[in-house]
Parts: C-alpha cells; structure tokens; sequence
C-alpha cells in the first residue's frame, strides 16, 4: 500500500524511510497515548455542557421566563453556547485528532511531553475563564471572538505552545512524506494563528473592558474575515483532518484519490479566505467587497465537494460494511452533512437569496446542519472508534452506540428543519406587502408569534442530539471502567535505513 | 513502498517548512487584496459630517448593551430594500459607524432592528419595556431586563473609556474626557426627570436604565441632524 494514500503505520518494516538500504538496526519509541485520553475525556464532557446550554438557550426563545438574573439571560448565554461548542467540544476533539494521528503519521513521539501537558491544561483553564466571564457580562461583542483581551493574550500563548509542539514533531518525524491529514493541521495551525491575532486587536480599558482597534465598517470586515474563516480552518480542514486519517482507517482502505487531496487542499485553502464578506450582503460594506466574498462562496462549492466525494468514495465497494459499523455510519452521515451544508453555503452567498435568509433562522438552520451533522457526528464516530484502541477493552455497549447514532439523527433532522420552516416563514413576512402597498406585517411580533412552534419543535431536536451525547459519555465511562489498570503506551520498533 | 519518480507535491510532502510558508502565503493574498483597501482608499467610507461621537452617558449605555448581548437579538444594519426602509427607516450608511469600535451591527434578527429606534417612542415606554417587555409589546420574547433599574450606573471607568476611544481616534474633546462624569450625569437627570414626569418610576437618574435609554433614543438620530445644529455629540439628549 502506498504511503500517500493510506495513513500507514505498521510498525516494522522501513516504509517511511523513502529507498535507504535497510541496516540490521532498529530505533524504539511510544506514541503519547495518555493526552490523547485527556483530550478525549475534556470533548466528551464540554460536548454535553456546551449542547445543555445550547438547549437553555433554545428554550429561552420561546420561553422568556427561562431567562434568569442578569447572568443567565439569553444574551450572555448564547456566546457561552457557541464558545463551548466550537472551542471547547471542538477544540478538544480536533486537539484529540491532531494528537493521536500526528504521532503515528509522522511515527514518532510527540515533541515535548511538558508541552502537550501545557496545552491541555492550558486550554481547559482558557473553557473555564470563558465559562466564568461570559456570564458576568465580559465580552467584546464580536461573534465567536467575544472573550476579552486577557483571556485572548492566554490564547495566543496556548496556540503558540500547540505549534511549537506541533511543528516540532513534523521537523523530528521518521516518515519522509506528510500525509494529507497533516496538510490539514498545517493549514489549521498556521490560519487560526493569523485569524486570532488580526481580529482579537483592541485597546484595552481596564481589566476586563476593552475597544476593538477597527471601527464600523473595517471592524465588520475584519471581523467576518475572522468569524466566517473560524468556520473554515477552526470547523472544517482540522475535520477534513481528522476524517482523512480516521475514516481510511475505520473503512480499512486507502483514500479514494490522492490527486484529488492535492486538488482540494489547495483551492480550499486559497479560495476561502476570500469569502468573509458574505455575511455582509446588503450591508454599508461597499459593494465590490460584497461581490468579491459572493464571488469567491460559490467557487467554494468545488473543493468542499472534492473533500466529501474523497471522503465518500473511500468507501467504494465496501458499503456493506456501514451496516455493523457505528463508526462508519457516524462518518457517512458527517461527511454527507458537510456536503449539504458546503452545497447550501455558496447558495446562501448568492445575493438575491441572501436578502431573504440573512437575519433569519434560516441562517441558524444552516450552522447546525454543519455543526450537529458534520462536526458532531465527526468528532462521536472518532471517539467511538478509540475508546477500545486506547483503553485495550471492547466498547461496554455497542447498541448503546447505535441508539446515540439514531437519536442524534433525529435530533438534528428535527432542529434543522425546524430553523428552515422558521427562516423562510420570517423571511417572506417581513418583506410581504399587501395590495395597497403597505407591509402585511407592520408589527414585528406578528412574524414573531408565528415561529415559536419551530423554536418548540427546536427545543425537542436539540434536547435529543444532547440525549444522544450523553449516551456517549455513559458509553464512554463504562467502557473505561472496565479497561485494565496499565495502559502502557504504544511501542513501536522501526528498521532503521541508511 | 513508491519507488517511482517524484513529482513536485511529493516532494513538497517531504519539506514541512517550505510547505507552511506555501500555506501562509495562500491565506495571505486573498487577506490583503480584500482588506487592504479598505484601510488605504478613504472613498469606500465615506464619512457624514453630523456624525458625532456618543455622549459619555450614551456611550455607558453602549457599554451595557454590550454586557448584555442585546447584538444576539438585535441588528444595527437597515439594509436598502422597501420593505426594510418602510418598517425601520433609511438603510445603513458606511459614514454612520466610523466611531463604532466595535461595530454592532449584528447577524440575527430575533427582534427588529434598532439602528432608527432613537425617537420612535418616549422615554418611559423605554423605561417600562426594559423592565419587561410584555408591558408594552405583548407576546414579546424579550427577557426581563428590570436590574437596569435597580443596578446603580457605574461611572468610575468612563473617562477612561473615552480616552481609550480618543486613542483609537474618536475626535472627543479634553473637557469631554475630562468631565465625562459630570456631563453623563446632567444628561441622565434630563432623561430621569423626564421619565418621572410622565408618571414613570422616580430616582433613576443614578441607574443603569438611563443610560441604556439614552443610547437607544440616540440610534439613527444624527442621520437626520441638519450640519450645523450640533457642533458636540453632547446635544443630542436623545427622547422627548
Ligand atoms: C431573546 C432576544 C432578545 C434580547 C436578548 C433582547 N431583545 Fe429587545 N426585542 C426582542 C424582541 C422579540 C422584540 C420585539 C417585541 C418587543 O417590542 O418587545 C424586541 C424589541 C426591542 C425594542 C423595541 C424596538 C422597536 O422598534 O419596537 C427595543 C428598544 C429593544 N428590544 C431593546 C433591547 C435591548 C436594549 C436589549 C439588551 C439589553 C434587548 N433588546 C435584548 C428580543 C430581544
Ligand atoms: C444540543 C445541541 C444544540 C442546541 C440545542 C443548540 C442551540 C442553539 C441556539 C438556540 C442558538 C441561538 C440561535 C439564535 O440566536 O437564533 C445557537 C447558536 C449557535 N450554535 Fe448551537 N446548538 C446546539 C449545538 C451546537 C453545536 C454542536 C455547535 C458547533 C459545533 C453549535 C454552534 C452554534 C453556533 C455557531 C451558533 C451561532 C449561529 C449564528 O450566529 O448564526 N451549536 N445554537
Ligand atoms: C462552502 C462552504 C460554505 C459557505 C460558502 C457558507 C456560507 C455561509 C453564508 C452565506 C452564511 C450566512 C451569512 C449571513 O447571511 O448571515 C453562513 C453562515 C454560517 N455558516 Fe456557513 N457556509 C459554508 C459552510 C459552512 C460549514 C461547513 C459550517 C460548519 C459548521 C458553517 C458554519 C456557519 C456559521 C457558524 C454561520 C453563522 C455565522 C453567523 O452569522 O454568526 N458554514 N455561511
């Protein structure tokens, strides 16, 4: 099997050392397996508090009596909801993919122990001050960056500790060629680094008050550069990651095409920097921003779906093993959400439909079909398929698995929905006039008042995708009870090559 | 095992370093060419000249309305279609938000947009509607926000946060930094005053309240000031 398109890792034989004269010699080494538990463990558990508070917030939409004091109202509880879950569910669960499967395409043990420790506790102690200050009202108002500047500057010091650690493994690796999957955490590493520092620029004011440097328009574009480039390289490549190496992996066969990762890889991340400006259609952004970010969302569509069809047709000819495979199941329905919502994102650039979804649940609708179909699902199938590989034990309930697999579906199906019914309602009464030319609907509550059955029927899909991720942790506790008091890291031995 | 000749990615798979500079450079071109000239060509902003900076107790409001998330729910951004500019008013002007650090104007519409509330209502329906919501407007989904007038307003920081704005090039002035407090004070005991005056709460003027209220009654307000009728963001007192 070739090296390219397989993440390989036997353990004996010289494949990495490219055509050097086997020597008669041979090097050991372990793999770092008790952080990658650690990272599993913190995605695992911040997964189930950041969807509890996904779910509160959805409940406060249509029951504002669920709104409590000042620090659990549904204005300092939405940016906790979506810090928790990208950072903290995802962070972790990216940080655990990175870890585990750097290690073994590069053969070779992390760089430094003490910085992988640094990063973890790092990170977790960054989840918790988001945790504290969010409800306290601190916040700099600006989407998926709202923590303030000291908390920022710890980020900072967290990311540099990661790719330090990081690019330290890739410069002492034994396998000479990187793996697709390491192309992908490159690109993470490096962009989410760039992201972070221009965006989070402010002039502090006090401890825990700051200004964003940019103001108006240059802040919205600055910041949406950001926020839409989060999505890309904090919720996509590091699961393109992930998925390159995990789903081969879990199918037992090579990537489908190696052209085609060299294709995608590229034109992703080229193009997607370019599209920020779509969350500013309409807006006082001047115009050709506007068109330049449309312009480049829809070529978007193209190396998206070269990532899903690579990711899909991994499976080729192997389809029957989908049925007894919780994993592969979990990964086909991720890879297909991620397809739906990378077809459905350059629709939403379009201008025209734009002006109909913009402001509305329908936006909302699209987030979670790629944040509950393909990060969720991603980040559940990798951990159902290390639980036995790292605690050396059987999965304590695979039927458990399976019911988390088929009640997240439905959770998700239900809340997806739910947001595209309410979207487009919203959208096509705000703008509906009557015969006489006056607005059907001068009143806002009136267009409000029709959605709150889709917020209900929201509340009831998300609180069954939260029911699904505490199957797992369950699943998960169990099946660590039962593993065998030593866990020994991996040992590897390579034939070493002049 | 590959063995066949190595074609110029394989290659590259084999130098990380070369490989991330690549990367970086990749994200970079499309980063400048768009964000750049925003910067450096002073056409794609053009400015008004009756924008003004936000009074020192507008801008303790602006403060809250950030504490409190309020952009969850609320844009700032009128867009330019009939049925926006008849249910809110003109559209959003590049020129309106060059003193806005951050910008607010949101990405979700739970509730209708704010940026032309400024003199749409009094006062005290303010007062009345943030202390809960169903009072003026029912079935709304607004939370409770009745701690705004329980909380004193806290002034200790305000001069600071204007001299920050200042620093980020906010034209204020040296007595506005200077006496920010005095000046957000007499300003919120106009709006008190006249909030008692119609029958509402009395002795708000040392609560938060006032000061959220007078920066909604300030939003979209200078779009509408003629050029010469204010020579400071202070005049404008917002409500009536
Ligand atoms: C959960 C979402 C939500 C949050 C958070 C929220 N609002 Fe509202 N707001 C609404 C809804 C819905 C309406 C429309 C019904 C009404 O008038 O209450 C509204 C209406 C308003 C109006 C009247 C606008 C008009 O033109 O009639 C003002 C002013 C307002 N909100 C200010 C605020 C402020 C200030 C905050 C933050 C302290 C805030 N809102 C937080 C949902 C929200
Ligand atoms: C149990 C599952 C979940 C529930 C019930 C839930 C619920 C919600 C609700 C109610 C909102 C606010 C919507 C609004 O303002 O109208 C929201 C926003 C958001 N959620 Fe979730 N969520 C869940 C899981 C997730 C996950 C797993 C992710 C990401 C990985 C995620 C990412 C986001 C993002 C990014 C937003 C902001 C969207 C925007 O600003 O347009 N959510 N969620
Ligand atoms: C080709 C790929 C994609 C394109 C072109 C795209 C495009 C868009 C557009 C046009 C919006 C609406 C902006 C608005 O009107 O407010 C949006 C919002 C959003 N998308 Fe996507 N999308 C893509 C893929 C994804 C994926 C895979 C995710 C993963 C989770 C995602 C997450 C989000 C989030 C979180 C928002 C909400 C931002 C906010 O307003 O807070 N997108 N996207």
């Amino acid at each position: 099997m070739q090296a390219q398109e397989t993440p390989n890792e036997s353990v004996t034989v010289a494949e990495g050392s490219a055509s050097g004269q086997y020597t008669g010699r041979t090097v050991s080494f372990s793999y770092d397996d008790q952080i990658v538990r650690y990272f599993l463990w913190a995605t695992a558990i911040w997964g189930v508090v950041g969807m509890l508070v996904g779910v509160i917030i959805a409940l406060q939409m249509p029951l504002y009596q669920a709104n409590l004091g000042p620090y659990l109202t549904f204005g300092r509880l939405r940016p906790l909801h979506t810090n928790a879950v990208i950072f903290a569910f995802g962070g972790n669960g990216i940080f655990a993919a990175i870890y585990y499967s750097t290690q073994r395409l590069c053969k070779a043990r992390m760089f430094s122990d003490m910085l992988s420790k640094i990063q973890f506790w790092g990170w977790q102690l960054i989840i918790v001050s988001a945790a504290i200050t969010l409800p306290l009202g601190l916040t700099t108002s600006k989407e998926y960056a709202e923590l303030e500047w000291p908390i920022d500057i710890a980020i900072t010091v967290v990311w540099v500790i990661f790719a330090i650690n990081f690019f330290g493994t890739l410069a002492t690796r034994r396998e000479k060629h990187m793996y697709v999957a390491l192309w992908f955490y490159i690109a993470t590493i490096i962009t989410v680094a760039v992201l972070h520092l221009g965006n989070s620029m402010a002039l502090p004011v006090g401890i825990f008050k700051s200004y964003s440097l940019y103001a108006g328009v240059q802040d919205a574009l600055i910041q949406w550069w950001y926020g839409h480039n989060a999505v890309a390289f904090f919720l996509t490549t590091p699961f393109l990651g992930l998925m390159y190496y995990f789903m081969p992996k879990a199918a037992e066969r090579p990537v489908f095409s190696y052209r085609l990762s060299i294709i995608h890889f590229w034109t992703l991340v080229f193009i997607y920097i370019w599209a920020g400006p779509h969350h500013l259609n309409y807006t006082a952004v001047p115009e050709w921003a506007a068109t330049l970010g449309m312009t480049f969302s829809v070529m978007l569509w193209m190396p998206s779906w070269g990532g899903m069809i690579n990711g899909l047709f991994t499976l080729r000819g192997a389809w029957h093993k989908l049925r007894d495979s919780v994993v592969l199941k979990m990964y086909v329905l991720g890879i297909t959400f991620y397809g739906m919502s990378t077809f459905e994102g350059p629709m939403l650039s379009v201008k025209s439909v734009n002006a109909l979804a913009h402001y509305t649940d329908w936006i909302i609708g699209h987030v979670h079909a790629g944040a509950l179909g393909w990060n969720g699902f991603m980040i559940f199938g990798m951990i159902y398929w290390l639980l036995p590989r790292l605690w050396k034990t059987e999965i304590w309930s695979q039927k458990l698995a399976t019911t988390h697999f088929w009640i997240g579906t439905i959770g998700m199906l239900l809340y997806v929905f739910a947001m595209y019914a309410s979207g487009v309602t919203q959208g096509l009464m705000w703008r509906a006039f009557d015969e006489t030319g006056r607005l059907m609907y001068p009143d806002f509550m009136e267009t409000v008042v029709q959605i709150v059955p889709m917020y209900w029927a929201r509340f009831i899909g998300g609180t069954l995708y939260l029911t699904g991720a505490i199957l797992m942790l369950v699943n998960m506790f169990m099946t660590v009870r039962s593993a065998p008091k030593e866990l020994p890291d991996t040992e590897v031995t390579l034939a070493v090559a002049s | 095992m590959s063995t066949h000749k190595e074609t110029f990615h394989r290659k590259l798979e084999g130098a990380w370093i070369l490989f991330s500079v690549l990367t970086l450079l990749s994200i970079l071109v499309g980063t400048v060419i768009e964000i750049a000239p925003m910067f450096l060509v002073k056409s794609n902003i053009p400015t008004i000249s009756t924008v003004k900076p936000l009074t020192p107790l507008e801008l303790a409001g602006r403060d809250i309305y950030q504490r409190e998330g309020c952009v969850n729910c609320h844009s700032q951004m009128v867009r330019p279609f009939r049925d926006e500019l008849e249910r809110y008013g003109e559209y959003g002007k590049p020129g309106e938000s060059v003193y806005d650090h951050p910008f607010l104007w949101g990405s979700k519409r739970t509730g209708p947009d704010l940026s032309r509330v400024g003199g749409k209502y009094p006062n005290l329906w303010h007062v009345r509607h943030m202390e809960n919501p169903r009072s003026t407007s029912p079935r709304s989904l607004m939370p409770n926000y009745y701690w705004l007038l329980e909380y004193d307003l806290n002034l200790s920081s305000l001069s600071a946060h204007l001299s920050g704005l200042r620093t980020l090039g906010v034209p204020y002035s040296d007595r506005e930094v200077s006496n920010a407090v005095s000046l957000a004070k007499e300003q919120a005991k106009v709006i008190a005053d006249d909030v008692a005056a119609n029958g509402g709460p009395k002795g708000l003027a040392n609560k938060e309240i006032v000061a959220v209220v007078a920066y909604l009654q300030r939003l979209g307000k200078d779009l509408k000031a003629t050029p010469t009728a204010s020579v400071s963001g202070s005049t404008n007192n917002g409500g009536s």
